[in-house]
């Protein structure tokens, strides 16, 4: 009970954050969802049976912890964390662009953004201002949203 | 083959893969390098999909409990027909799109080879797995490369689209993380074989796989959960919208069609079926018609071609199935050679928006062949294998007596032609497009490192003279998908050997002993 009380609850919190605006408390509000399936995986074994699995001597007969869950959750664990970090990655590149309209046709909205920032390289000097390259065309991406804003 | 040699060999499809990626992050710097190793290990994965499928064409079953784990406690990789024909097909596909990459030089990011290969390992493994949290492992493995792949460029736009993407898909991999935990929770395994039929004898184990199939449901784009495609594909490069289109959403059909047809035995969400099927079909294909791009769509009209291939879960069956499963290849190959059509055409004229284009067909004839016949056969014009697959299809629904599936194949094919017709007068037909601007972005011939940038139009660097009526389209971007077009003039001439292949697959599906008892053993 107690299992499906929390489940509830961090699944509520994770779904009111995913409809915020702005990435990041979307980025927090899957930690939240992530740890909600991770409780549901461990709370999958039963939940009288928390012995610790495979150590000490003299294993009591019921009640190990299934040591398979505890897997499945590392796994997930693992992978929730990878991609909430890229997560964060994403909202911090380019944030300031979230209001753009994700309808806009693939090449429309873009190509303006492409035509103005990416100028002919040209013209002497490298303003880059984040002093990625000196050759001048390399994927500059990635400083793009920031310079741009 | 030998089984056990095969048997052995069924988890280097995942390692293999992923080593080479590692290698190829190691040599990042040779480009030459890094491509061979890249092409090398793709063709390798094709010869040896083509072979095992050879092999599995009997409807054999050959299981790899890895580890030598007992039976039941290993996590077991699993090579049935169906398997064996989605994994060749996955692999054919990732070496024409990797070579449209190339030929485009889309492949210059020093990590596009790496990802590439770890996304077809991962797409590879979840064919093969036989353990429902393998599946989902494995469907991360394919993800996760496909949110850098389409975010590597870092345009706003690209941007924008990856955050739909992966958002979509992080919710979607949470439910289905939750998914696996209640299905081990009611019924105490995650192995495929053992979960065989448990659906239909408990309910609760019914309710833990459903919210897996929905999972699975949305990963393959179904309405009404299908929004998040036709607002991301179309923002990658052309070769990488192709790879994700042909992969990534039919890891979820795949998913659907195993654990429906093991878990429930095919049973009992016939009506679920139908109704969000049919409505795939129609909303799919109306939001085509409304698209202006051309890979907008072709992707928006994937989702109505996902409701084709899954439509016969509504009266599931062998007949059916084997429809489901031949359409699924049909289409991976078809929807791939249009997408590299259209992408040829977008690199050479640096836009993808049709009231910016026209007259390819009359300047470039082969390119426009490419095209209408990919075209002619998404709608089901014999001789391709469109109308083989369409034709089975139906056949099977008026079998079961399900008028309403039969009709509405019948229609939307209608309006398949409409919107493949969209393209057609707007990209080839006609006359050439008022030159809107005389320094026209151009794609195919922007500086190597530029090409990390993919979709035509969307190119920053480099201004070059728009290209005049005589500049030709390179025929090495033209080549990929005559490739593909050739296979599907060649599978619709020569149905009956996949066929024959796509029956013996849904044989497997449908009587799930063989499956079982090669995992079990």
């Amino acid at each position: 009970m107690s299992a499906a009380v929390l489940v509830a609850v961090l699944a509520a919190g994770g779904v009111y954050l995913l409809l915020q605006k702005g990435l990041v408390r979307a980025a927090l509000g899957f930690i939240l969802i992530g740890h909600a399936a991770n409780v549901i995986i461990l709370a999958a074994g039963g939940q009288e049976q928390r012995e610790p699995a495979y150590v000490g001597e003299n294993l009591p007969a019921g009640g190990l912890a299934d040591p398979l869950l505890q897997a499945f959750a590392l796994t997930a664990i693992v992978i929730t964390f990878a991609l909430t970090v890229y997560l964060f990655a994403m909202a911090g590149h380019g944030g300031d662009e979230d209001g753009q309209p994700s309808d806009a046709e693939p090449s429309d909205a873009d190509e303006d953004h492409g035509t103005v920032i990416d100028e002919p390289p040209a013209d002497s000097g490298d303003t880059d201002p984040i002093g990625t390259t000196s050759t001048g065309s390399r994927p500059t991406g990635r400083t793009e949203g920031r310079e741009h804003a | 083959m030998n089984q056990d040699v095969l048997s052995g060999l069924l988890p280097a499809f995942l390692w293999l893969p992923i080593l080479a990626a590692a290698a190829a992050l190691l040599v990042r710097r040779a480009p030459g390098t890094q491509r061979f190793l890249a092409l090398a290990v793709h063709a390798l994965a094709l010869a040896g999909a083509l072979m095992s499928i050879t092999s599995v064409s009997d409807g054999s079953v050959v299981a790899e409990q890895v580890s030598d784990w007992a039976p039941g406690i290993s996590i077991p990789f699993v090579l049935d027909t169906f398997a064996g024909l989605m994994v060749s097909v996955a692999a054919l596909m990732v070496l024409v799109c990797t070579l449209f990459a190339v030929f485009t030089g889309d492949d210059a990011d020093p990590y596009f080879h790496p990802l590439v290969l770890v996304l077809s390992a991962g797409v590879y493994g979840a064919f093969l797995t036989g353990d429902l949290f393998n599946l989902f492992v494995m469907i991360e493995v394919a993800l996760i490369p496909s949110y850098v792949l389409l975010t590597r460029s870092g345009r706003a736009a690209a941007m924008t689209a990856g955050r739909i993407y992966f958002s979509v898909n992080l919710l979607v991999s949470a439910v289905l993380l939750a998914g696996v935990g209640l299905v081990y929770g009611t019924a105490g395994t995650v192995n495929l074989a053992e979960l065989a039929g448990e659906a239909t004898e408990s309910t609760a184990v019914a309710l833990a796989a459903g919210v897996v199939l929905l999972a699975l449901g949305a990963k393959a784009a179904l309405v009404p959960v299908h929004t998040w495609l036709p607002r991301s594909y179309p923002f990658a490069s052309v070769a990488v919208t192709a790879l994700l289109s042909g992969l990534l959403t039919k890891i979820g059909v795949y998913g659907v069609f195993r654990v429906y047809g093991l878990v429930y035995d095919g049973t009992g969400l016939d009506t679920v079926w139908l109704v969000v099927l049919v409505a795939t079909m129609l909303i799919g294909v109306f939001g085509a018609l409304g698209e202006s791009g051309m890979r907008s769509i072709l992707s928006f009209h994937m989702t109505s071609q996902v409701g084709y291939i899954m439509l016969p879960l509504a009266f599931f069956g062998p007949l059916g199935m084997a429809a489901g499963i031949f359409y699924m290849i049909h289409h991976i190959i078809v929807k791939a050679a249009l997408f590299l059509a259209c992408g040829a055409v977008e690199h050479h004229a640096g836009t993808g928006r049709l009231a910016q284009l026209g007259g390819y067909a009359r300047r470039e004839p082969w390119l426009g062949l490419v095209f209408i016949l990919a075209a002619l056969s998404l709608v089901g014009v014999p001789p391709l294998s469109g109308f083989v697959a369409k034709m089975s299809l139906i056949h099977a629904s008026m079998e079961t007596g399900l008028y309403i599936a039969a009709a509405a194949a019948v229609v939307v094919s209608l309006f398949t032609l409409l919107s493949m017709l969209k393209i057609w007068n707007g990209a080839f037909w006609g006359a050439d497009p008022e030159p809107r601007d005389t320094r026209v972005l151009h794609a195919a011939s922007a500086p190597v490192p530029d090409a990390t940038d993919p979709g035509a139009g969307r190119l920053r660097h480099k201004f070059r003279p728009a290209p005049s009526t005589l500049d030709r389209v390179p025929p090495r971007l033209i080549l990929p998908g005559a490739l593909l077009v050739a296979c599907t003039v060649s599978i619709g001439l020569g149905a009956e050997v996949l066929m024959d292949l796509a029956v013996t697959a849904a044989e497997g599906l449908n009587d799930t002993t063989t499956y079982t008892e090669a995992v079990m053993q």
